[in-house]
């Protein structure tokens, strides 16, 4: 299969970026989408032309590294997927097909298709953690968890930390990422003690590295690979408030 | 004879008591003195952000480095199925000693007993301090912890958090070094790769990275360094390892002196989605978890093989009675759940009778029609929800319908540097730890184990053995980093970049790792031989010398530039594939992982020769072009009865 390829060039972070176009060929039908940018890659590296930077690991759509916007979506025109894995088999042979790097002014590009999300561990760092040492736990199951509740904690723990959510919202906003790691460990007895603190460490940090404000459009949990769904966005809500009322 | 440049370490006395013996035994440094002190960790996976993270809390000066954009990102994310911990909470008589004996048995008696004990130990605490970071384990309706069987034991002991436990967690342990990079006591790195290390008065004093993104070359010292860099899988190209997943620390270790231990021993895992195409470039794995409950068959008959190949029938249309399900035959004791070797091998054996299901001839059913019966929907929905989604998003079919496909690939690397009792290379001052580590997996690694292995080594094991080499460091000065040896070495590294970029030729870094891949899985796969293993030394050789004449790597050092890095990867897979070539060479036997054509009984299963190969064959580099020196550890088993390992009854 044959494709053309409209694609954002950037040398680095404070270059002039601008689309080019490629042809592609000799796509197989199975091939990923980040196949066939491997596939573009080397053709265009035998003509001379320099490969497109993207960026990407483990492939089976868990590390949470790529993330490209393609056709005007966050990880491409299928559902609850990484770009990793979404297929050619969802593209027209012959289409042209555009892709872009996540544009989030909190999310500055470094080359072509990558971009910066160092703001994401920063937030974490702010307080997406329970502090606890190695060798002072106690007994595993001295800790009862309902079914239910580790389940849910679950559902939101799954986030890969791509930027989807920041990608696709009009605000660009972090909530659904915060969100995910706050109710994780909302649902959870553990790390309650410190619970105020890391609600708002976390949101204050969101705001003072420039994501935008929530205003409940669910264009993230439309967009997340993982289904993170913005029930989330609710507790860290509640969480927040809590946290402010005590303060 | 020991050998004497491979001294172990290990304590006197009984099993059960070694581990309390060297730690009270080790020299602890003072909380003033451990703030003098830096080290530096390589790689934030679970054995490199647990060994960050704890080493931080201990009150330790840690820079920790990874080629990612976040420690997140490091592989172990993508482990599946589970993490083993002697709990017992099942009440199946497991124990810190079956454990062990497991895992002996599983590595086929080529581990150290002495580590693997230690490893079953501290595993109960594993799981202790993963419920109190808030890791949200799979649990019982009455609110315990959960657990699943996995394949080589009879006891439930793996603790899962759906398909994703590797993720969670690596979250985990990502949290701790978050609360320690807040508190200060932790440095990251992250978009730096090492590229080689320092070496001042014998004793690993630094590393020389590269910043991913502006091509900088820069220089870090510390009082020691820490590899926690993976495994090597990679070499064969098509592998379930990440495509960033690379052997060049611990090459660039053992180019600088550090032994390299089992090279020859991979693991094939046998549940993986089967090749499509020339074209790809990772192949994906489905959780060995599958196995409690998936089916592993193949026709019985030949001719609904071609019917499926042509797409006549359907795996679902041919009745039971026709049915082969290959291992409930051959190992009636552990059917399905037999070891990851064991299994590898029998789907190639039916595959090479001409059994394969698929276009390509290489590829069997897992069958879940069985278990959907038994269990309903909503329970296999919750046990395999994500991994049936992910296969029928690949495939194309869902496995709530057909049988999935499967076929063995690469997946994980036993061998590694070799490390003593303290995990700490033969470089003073450098400790290798998880899968970068050689000790703990003998010939052949147990599923839920390595995640296991990572966080053993980098909670529990290693901030208390670097201690006791740190302890006659604190009244060292920093580390001097205008130190000639790393003007040295920093200056090596510059003209190796400087050499890749001038050759400016026609082919691709892929297409050329492409060849040696295929190499590797040709004659360093899953059988072997002797003609094999030396033509494969050649042909490395030879696609060595096209690689510095044709290879083309655009760009220049100064920019993010992803050929070079997987160029710079490729020069140390050379090397690594011709190390396991000689290693695979030298072994005689068949065990574990290793199947040499050679030795195998009559009904096809391997043939361990303990009399001459029960030692752990460790490679001592000895300069560019020249063959490497083996040197022998000999394993001593004292607690454990060697036996034939037997699955079937």
């Amino acid at each position: 299969m044959e494709y053309n390829v409209k694609v954002w060039r950037q040398k680095n972070a404070k270059a002039k970026g601008h689309f080019e176009t490629y042809h592609v060929t000799d796509v197989e039908e199975d091939a990923s989408f980040l196949e066939m940018l491997d596939i573009l890659n080397d053709q265009l590296i035998r003509k001379g032309v320099e490969p497109i930077a993207f960026d990407h690991d483990c492939r089976e759509g868990i590390c949470g590294a790529c993330s490209l916007y393609v056709d005007g979506r966050a990880h491409g025109p299928d559902d609850q997927v990484t770009t990793c894995q979404l297929f050619m088999r969802h593209f027209k042979p012959g289409a042209t097909i555009t892709v872009e790097p996540w544009r989030s002014g909190a999310f500055p590009v470094i080359k072509d298709l990558m971009v910066d999300r160092t703001a994401f561990d920063k937030i974490m760092q702010a307080g997406g953690f329970i502090t606890v040492r190695a060798g002072s736990a106690q007994d595993g199951n001295s800790i009862l968890i309902p079914h239910d509740d580790a389940e849910l904690s679950m559902d939101a723990a799954a986030c890969v930390g791509c930027g989807a959510c920041v990608a696709t919202c009009k605000n660009g906003s972090a909530m659904l990422f915060v969100a995910a790691r706050v109710s994780s460990l909302a649902l959870l007895p553990q790390g309650k003690p410190e619970a105020a603190r890391r609600a708002r460490a976390m949101v204050a940090k969101m705001d003072e590295l420039g994501f935008g404000n929530c205003t409940n459009t669910r264009a993230c949990e439309m967009e997340c690979p993982k289904h993170v769904t913005i029930d989330h966005i609710a507790r860290l809500n509640r969480e927040y408030l809590k946290a402010k009322f005590s303060e | 004879m020991a050998d004497p440049k491979l001294i172990s370490k290990i304590p006197e006395g009984p099993i059960q008591e070694k581990w309390s013996k060297r730690k009270s035994s080790i020299r602890v440094v003072s909380p003033n003195n451990k703030r003098k002190l830096e080290v530096i960790v390589v790689g934030t996976g679970l054995g490199g952000a647990s060994a960050a993270a704890s080493l931080g809390e201990m009150g330790y000066n840690v820079k920790i480095f990874c080629i990612s954009d976040s420690p997140r990102r490091a592989h172990s994310i993508a482990a599946q199925g589970g993490i083993n911990a002697a709990k017992n909470y099942q009440n199946d008589n497991d124990s810190v000693s079956r454990l062990f004996f497991d895992t002996v048995k599983g590595g086929d008696y080529r581990s150290r007993e002495a580590n693997v004990y230690r490893l079953a130990e501290v595993s109960a605490a594993i799981i202790d301090q993963c419920v109190a970071q808030g890791v949200p384990f799979a649990r019982e309706y009455g609110g315990y912890l959960a657990n699943r069987s996995f394949g080589g034991v009879q006891v439930s002991r793996t603790f899962y958090a759906r398909g994703q436990t590797g993720q969670q967690l690596l979250l985990g342990a990502y949290a701790s070094l978050n609360k320690e990079i807040a508190a200060g006591t932790v440095k990251s790195y992250p978009r730096h790769e090492m590229l080689d290390l320092v070496i001042i008065n014998g004793e690993a004093k630094g590393i020389i990275a590269r910043n991913l993104v502006t091509g900088e070359i820069e220089r870090f010292g510390a009082h020691a360094v820490v590899l926690a860099t993976g495994g090597y899988g990679n070499t064969y190209f098509l592998s379930t390892n990440a495509m960033n997943s690379n052997g060049s620390a611990a090459m660039q270790a053992y180019r600088k002196g550090a032994f390299f231990a089992n090279p020859c021993f991979a693991q094939i895992h046998p549940t993986c989605i089967p090749v499509h195409g020339d074209q790809q470039c990772k192949l994906t794995l489905m959780s060995e978890s599958l196995r409690n409950d998936g089916r592993i068959w193949v026709p019985k008959k030949m001719e609904d093989v071609m019917k499926l190949r042509t797409h006549q029938i359907k795996a679902s249309q041919i009745p039971e009675e026709d049915r082969d399900y290959y291992l409930e035959r051959r190992y009636p004791a552990f059917g399905n759940l037999v070891p990851r070797d064991v299994a590898s091998r029998a789907a190639k054996e039916r595959c090479d009778a001409g059994y394969g299901v698929n276009e390509t001839g290489l590829a069997v059913f897992l069958d879940f029609a069985d278990a959907i019966k038994r269990l309903g929907n909503q329970r296999v929905q919750e046990r395999y929800g994500n991994l049936f989604d992910m296969y029928e998003k690949i495939t194309n079919v869902s496995p709530w319908e057909e049988p999935m496909m499967i076929y063995p690939a690469i997946h994980y690397t036993m061998g590694g540097l070799w490390v003593d009792y303290d995990l700490q290379t033969t470089i003073p001052g450098l400790f290798a730890i998880g899968e970068a580590n050689f000790s703990d997996h003998g010939g052949n690694r147990l599923g839920a184990s390595a995640l296991m292995q990572g966080l053993a080594d980098g909670y529990f094991i290693l901030p208390y053995t670097i201690g006791d080499y740190l302890s006659h460091k604190f009244a060292e000065p920093k580390t001097d980093i205008n130190a000639p040896e790393f003007v040295a070495a920093e200056k090596a590294v510059i003209d190796r970049i400087e050499k890749i970029l001038t050759v400016k030729g026609t082919e691709t870094v892929d297409s050329i790792h492409k060849k040696l891949g295929h190499i590797m899985w040709e004659y360093v796969g899953m059988a072997r031989n002797e003609a094999g293993l030396k033509k494969a030394i050649e042909e490395i050789g030879e696609l060595r010398k096209e690689f510095w004449k044709t290879v083309r790597v655009p760009g220049t050092n100064e920019e993010f530039n992803q050929e070079l890095e997987k160029a710079l990867r490729l020069v140390d897979f050379f090397d690594i594939g011709e190390l396991m070539a000689r290693d695979a060479l030298h072994r005689k036997e068949s065990c574990g992982g290793h199947f040499r054509e050679e030795m195998q009984t009559e009904e096809g299963e391997t043939k361990r020769d303990d009399e001459n190969f029960m030692y752990v064959g460790a490679w001592e580099y000895k300069g560019e072009g020249v063959e490497p020196e083996l040197h022998k550890e000999p394993l001593k088993y004292e607690n454990i009865k060697i036996a034939t390992r037997n699955y079937k009854d």
